[in-house]
């Protein structure tokens, strides 16, 4: 009974074509690889930026910080670095999560864990970059 | 019913009989060639940089909320720590920079010969450490 079992066989009547429709095992396709390849697209200008901006603004002081930040252009660039970062964070981080933990319940309890503080963090970022260059 | 995933390991072989899919052998099995260590190092480097924007919101929320807190922030990044950190998360920034252009090159479908492959990596690992040493003299000249 265990050698029927054990050989190779067919019991589920879906065939690839089906589940690429479908669109796997997770129902959300491509979505998630393109939303990271798009991210990482912005990142490489918007990081090349940054990075020429903290090499300015090394040793500044809060209201160096602040003058810096009140250029509408540089405030909009920052911005959208704190969401490509962080999108692209959760995105990754969910990924190396689902590949090395395997027992569910965790799995899921840390991808969400992750998705929730990553919200968080972009938030306080975008927040404290808005009262910088907007208010103080 | 099994788990799907088992279900999908069956398929036909040229005789048109039932097999199981064969699986590749685990990771342990091959000579490390740079390729593999680069990507191991890639993902390494994602979950760094995601403990990094810890630094990044650190300075902007001390930034917006005193003075003096971000004049104890901007202290301790000139500390010999700060300075560590930072510049350990410089080199990660870099690389994974570096090696997600790679990627993303590879994603057209480009370099995949095993001698571009290779050349790629090597061009990654240069250009991290001259990118990395460029900003290390061009801050501290600055700063």
């Amino acid at each position: 009974m265990a050698d029927i079992r054990n050989a190779p066989h067919v019991d589920m009547l879906r065939s690839p074509l089906g589940r690429a429709r479908g669109l796997g095992s997770a129902r959300s396709g491509s979505t998630h690889w393109w939303a990271q390849r798009l991210t990482a697209i912005a990142l490489v200008p918007l990081t090349l930026w940054f990075i020429w901006s903290m090499l300015r603004l090394a040793g500044a002081s809060q209201s160096d910080v602040a003058d810096w930040l009140s250029s509408p252009v540089r405030l909009a660039l920052m911005l959208a670095l704190i969401a490509a970062t962080f999108h692209h964070l959760q995105l990754g981080m969910q990924v190396v999560i689902e590949d090395y933990v395997p027992q569910e319940g965790v799995k899921i309890a840390a991808v969400l864990a992750v998705k929730g503080l990553c919200v968080l963090l972009a938030l306080i970022c975008a927040i404290s970059a808005l009262a910088l260059g907007l208010i103080i | 019913m099994r788990d799907v995933r088992d279900a999908l390991m069956v398929a036909r072989d040229s005789d048109g009989k039932l097999v199981r899919r064969p699986l590749s052998p685990h990771v342990q099995v091959y000579r490390w060639p740079l390729s593999m260590a680069l990507s191991i190092t890639h993902r390494i480097t994602g979950v760094g940089l995601g403990i990094g924007t810890l630094l990044m919101t650190g300075w902007l929320l001390t930034a917006a909320t005193s003075e003096a807190g971000f004049e104890r922030f901007q202290y301790f990044l000139g500390s010999a720590v700060g300075l560590f950190l930072l510049f350990c998360w410089t080199l990660a920034l870099v690389f994974h920079l570096m090696t997600g252009l790679r990627h993303l090159w590879m994603d057209t479908g480009h370099g995949f010969d095993e001698k571009d492959y290779h050349n790629s990596g090597i061009a990654v690992l240069a250009a991290t450490a001259a990118l990395t040493v460029l900003i290390w003299v061009a801050g501290l000249m600055i700063w």
